[in-house]
């Protein structure tokens, strides 16, 4: 278990930092960021118990808008985790 | 004494990501329990696996008696993502010594990849940094996966102190802070429909994987167009 977790996050590391990368491929690897988060993201917010959740009982799904808002406003990391946090924990005590 | 600057630097990064691994790594270290492992197993595996959700599988299909093999290829299938994440962060640690990649490497998880990886598109780091960060995010990981092990199922909800929304929150705000190029925000809605799709289609954790290099080759394709259409519209 330990290669298998291990090998596939330092191999890439070590390797490619020392290759001359061609510039599609630097083009592409641009990208991966802002597409791995979007990827995280998604089922944190709608998936709860291996299935779609859009309503009003989904209380990270609702925090996430604050949070969205914040993030936009302030680009700050903290704040927008917090506001989400807080959020959260409002709608703890209104909806469970 | 500089070199402690840096350190700290990452252990500050690491803040959320602490957050986050608190409750999932209580919650880990209950489940392992009730899966069958031993505490001193919970610490060995939160130090040497080290991943999160390949270690909630496996308690799983140790629980179900699966077979060596198929825990080890299941492992392996879920953090695949990985080669991704290393393979983007590679880019800005071309001036690294290998003795120090080869350790900064066991660190990298969805989490510590998000927090490096968009502080590194803004500066480059030095090494005392990412080290910081991926110390303290393991050690926390490590701590709280034992301590839930040990102490059990006396944990409070996370959701009373708003917890569970720290991971989710964490992406938020490195997603948004991210958005820098015309077409992220694009990007961004395209990789977060075609993960949810993935995810509730295909059983499994390919959403991350598939999701991510379908946009990026997306995010290739139209930048050449539209790099195309204006070459050919000023000529």
């Amino acid at each position: 278990m330990m290669l298998v977790t291990y090998l596939p996050r330092m191999l890439p590391l070590v390797f490619l930092s020392k290759l001359n990368i061609p510039p599609l491929l630097l083009c592409w690897l641009k990208y991966i960021p802002v597409a791995v988060l979007a990827s995280l993201l998604a089922p944190e917010l709608l998936i709860s118990n291996n299935s779609l959740n859009i309503s009003f009982n989904n209380a990270l799904l609702l925090a996430a808008i604050p949070s969205f808002i914040v993030a936009f406003k302030t680009k700050n990391l903290f704040y927008t985790v917090f506001t989400g946090m807080g959020a959260v924990i409002i709608l703890a005590k209104i909806i469970g | 004494m500089i070199r402690k600057k840096y350190w700290q630097q990452g252990i500050k990064a690491a803040l959320p990501v602490i957050l986050g691994y608190i409750p999932v790594g209580l919650a880990f270290g209950v489940l392992a329990v009730q899966g069958g492992l031993t505490v001193h197993e919970v610490f060995l595996m939160s130090l040497m696996v080290y991943a999160g959700s390949a270690q909630f599988i496996a308690v799983g299909l140790l629980g179900a008696g699966a077979s060596f093999g198929t825990i080890v290829i299941t492992t392996f299938l879920v953090n695949a993502r990985h080669i991704l994440m290393s393979a983007s962060l590679a880019v800005h640690l071309k001036k690294y010594a290998n003795k120090l990649l080869v350790v900064i490497g066991f660190g990298i998880t969805d989490e510590t990849y998000a927090v490096a990886i968009s502080d590194f598109v803004k500066e480059t780091r030095e090494p005392e940094y990412l080290l910081g960060l991926n110390l303290a995010s393991q050690s926390v990981w490590i701590a709280s996966t034992v301590l839930g092990a040990a102490v059990g199922n006396i944990i409070p909800n996370p959701r009373v102190w708003g917890l569970d929304f720290a991971l989710p929150g964490m992406f938020i705000g490195l997603l948004v802070i991210q958005m820098k190029e015309r077409l992220s925000l694009l990007i961004a809605l395209i990789a977060f429909m075609l993960s949810l799709a993935i995810k509730i289609i295909v059983p499994g954790h390919w959403n991350v994987v598939v999701a991510s290099i379908s946009t990026a080759t997306i995010g290739v394709i139209i930048e050449k167009c539209i790099a195309k259409s204006y070459q050919s519209s000023s000529v």
